[in-house]
């Protein structure tokens, strides 16, 4: 298991997950891969590793299957994404 | 063009519940320094911050729900065919998850429509099971409705019922509760976090003292399961209700621990084919056990990250609001909580004034059961909060989808609109005035 392939899964879970239009799902997404990624990090036992691997891409498989359903029945922003519009 | 449609159907459908925007009267210029709240205009759904009501849907359980809700709608008592198989498969796999959140045997949990029930059928149940030789119940002012009613049913049934006080802080005294445990005592009924001010019991001193006197030791773990670390063994909890919606799983379904060794026996509320062990009869729903069942395994992995999640954001709220704001209390135990459940009470602010002014963020005053009424919670009453203060508490609720950003709008936004309020109180002017207002002397109209 290279580093290279990690860092590509690390990627493809973000990309995806920037996809959830809840606010909510979409922010505890990229807040819980972050924090996985960084806790594994120092991972050196290639079966946690692999195993670790094998739960990421699972978990990019419903990421890529609820971003989906996500849209079907997306609703309006919340009031802080429009706030945060009116910012920028 | 269709999918055009499909896109904003939902959308238009939210509108006008969700996006209200009032425009100024224009009357309005002439006297542009005085703040209306009506003049307030926001754009966008509220946030949410009231998780104890329920939590949304975690997107990993809906994906795990999804095939049972299409493919596999099998009927998981069927023995004949390969359908009910699948689906008695997917049941017992998600009864393995539940029992192994609480470290209890799969074979002790039964599925149920919700914690309503769970606490139904545990406070019912055993009451009448051992009803000819025992008749009293023991449980707290400060649990949840549904134990509350089952009780005064049981009264109206012949039985006795001790409504155990709690001290100030929400938490019950173990010597209380030695001095009620009578020989007469069936059960004991304590709930393990409360819905309203978040406080936890001393579940497993409760649970040694009960088994210590041979009484049944029922808990009610909506609140709590997923959230803290929960052992029915080690705790000596014979029975406990679980709740599907309030970690992160479907509405509709819940869970009952009923201990078999040594065996727990209760009478069943409902009559039917004699599913769950003929405890809850009815046909199990598949997906909705499927739900919960996923739910507890991920609230099980990720308990220490999720708890972790809680505190940052509690602590967050709390610096905030009391670094900006004087006479605010805290309800409850500040040590002995849950983190994601805090309940504030702000001094001279009318709470459902405050609701109102914070409408772009969803908080409640206390249980979503009892929140139509304008009356204070009973919970805030059975801590000895005096009237005034029962009448202006906000109960914020988070979870593991609540983020940094939303804490501090929802902090933000109190703090500005207490503070107006405040202004518009004849009784904080006396306050910063220095007047003490027990001393007044208030004249009868």
């Amino acid at each position: 298991m290279s580093k290279r392939q990690a860092l590509q899964l690390y990627k493809a879970l973000i990309r995806e997950s920037k996809k959830f239009p809840a606010y909510n799902f979409r922010h505890y997404a990229l807040r819980k891969i972050r924090d996985s990624f960084r806790e594994n990090r120092q991972l050196t036992d290639q079966d946690v590793i692999r195993q670790k691997m094998d739960e990421g891409v699972r978990n990019l498989d419903v990421i890529k299957r609820q971003v989906v359903v996500s849209q079907l029945y997306s609703t309006e922003k919340l009031v802080i994404e429009h706030v945060r519009a009116q910012k920028n | 063009m269709y999918r055009h449609y499909l896109k904003l159907r939902p959308v238009l459908s939210h509108n006008f519940s969700s996006k209200r925007s009032y425009s100024k009267p224009a009357f309005d210029k002439t006297v542009a320094d005085t703040y209306s709240i009506k003049d307030e205009v926001f754009i966008g759904r509220p946030l949410y911050m009231d998780a104890q009501a329920t939590t949304p849907l975690d997107p990993r359980v809906l994906d795990a729900m999804l095939p049972y809700l299409t493919s596999y709608y099998g009927n998981p008592h069927s023995r004949t065919h390969a359908y009910g198989w699948e689906s008695e498969a997917a049941v017992e796999k998600s009864r393995k998850q539940v029992a192994s959140i609480i470290g209890a045997d799969p074979k002790e949990i039964i599925f149920t429509s919700g914690a309503t029930e769970s606490n139904n059928i545990a406070v019912k149940g055993v009451a009448r099971f051992y009803g000819a030789k025992k008749k009293h119940i023991i449980t707290t002012q400060t649990e949840h409705k549904c134990v509350l009613d089952s009780c005064r049913a049981m009264e109206a049934e012949g039985f006795k019922v001790t409504y155990l006080p709690v001290g100030t802080n929400g938490i019950i005294s173990l010597e209380d509760l030695d001095r009620t445990i009578t020989p007469e005592t069936s059960l004991v009924s304590i709930m393990t976090v409360n819905n309203e001010i978040g406080v936890k019991q001393p579940i497993a001193e409760i649970g040694r003292l009960c088994k210590q006197k041979k009484v049944f030791f029922h808990t009610d773990a909506a609140q709590a399961v997923g959230k803290i670390p929960l052992d029915v063994n080690s705790m000596n909890i014979d029975l406990m209700s679980i709740s599907g919606h309030k970690i992160y799983g479907p509405k509709g379904v819940g869970a009952l621990y009923v201990r078999r060794r040594p065996r727990v026996r209760v009478e069943p509320v409902q009559s039917g084919g004699g599913q769950e062990r003929g405890i809850r009869s009815g046909t199990v729903p598949t997906p909705l056990a499927v739900g919960i069942g996923e739910a507890c395994a991920i609230s099980e992995r990720e308990m220490p990250y999720d708890h972790a999640w809680m505190e940052k954001l509690s602590k967050r709220l709390i610096d905030t609001i009391f670094g900006a704001l004087s006479h605010v209390v805290r309800n409850g135990d500040p040590v002995e909580t849950y983190p994601g459940c805090v309940n504030l009470s702000f001094a001279f602010v009318e709470g459902e004034s405050l609701l109102m002014a914070l409408k772009d963020v969803a908080l409640s005053s206390g249980s979503a059961c009892t929140s139509a009424s304008l009356e204070p919670s009973y919970v805030l009453r059975a801590i000895g909060t005096d009237e005034d203060l029962a009448h202006s508490s906000i109960r914020f609720g988070f979870g593991r989808f609540t983020t940094m950003e939303e804490v501090d709008y929802t902090a933000k936004k109190c703090i500005q609109h207490v503070t107006r309020l405040r202004e518009m109180s004849p009784l904080w002017e006396m306050i910063q005035e220095g007047i003490d207002l027990k001393t007044i002397k208030w004249s009868q109209h």
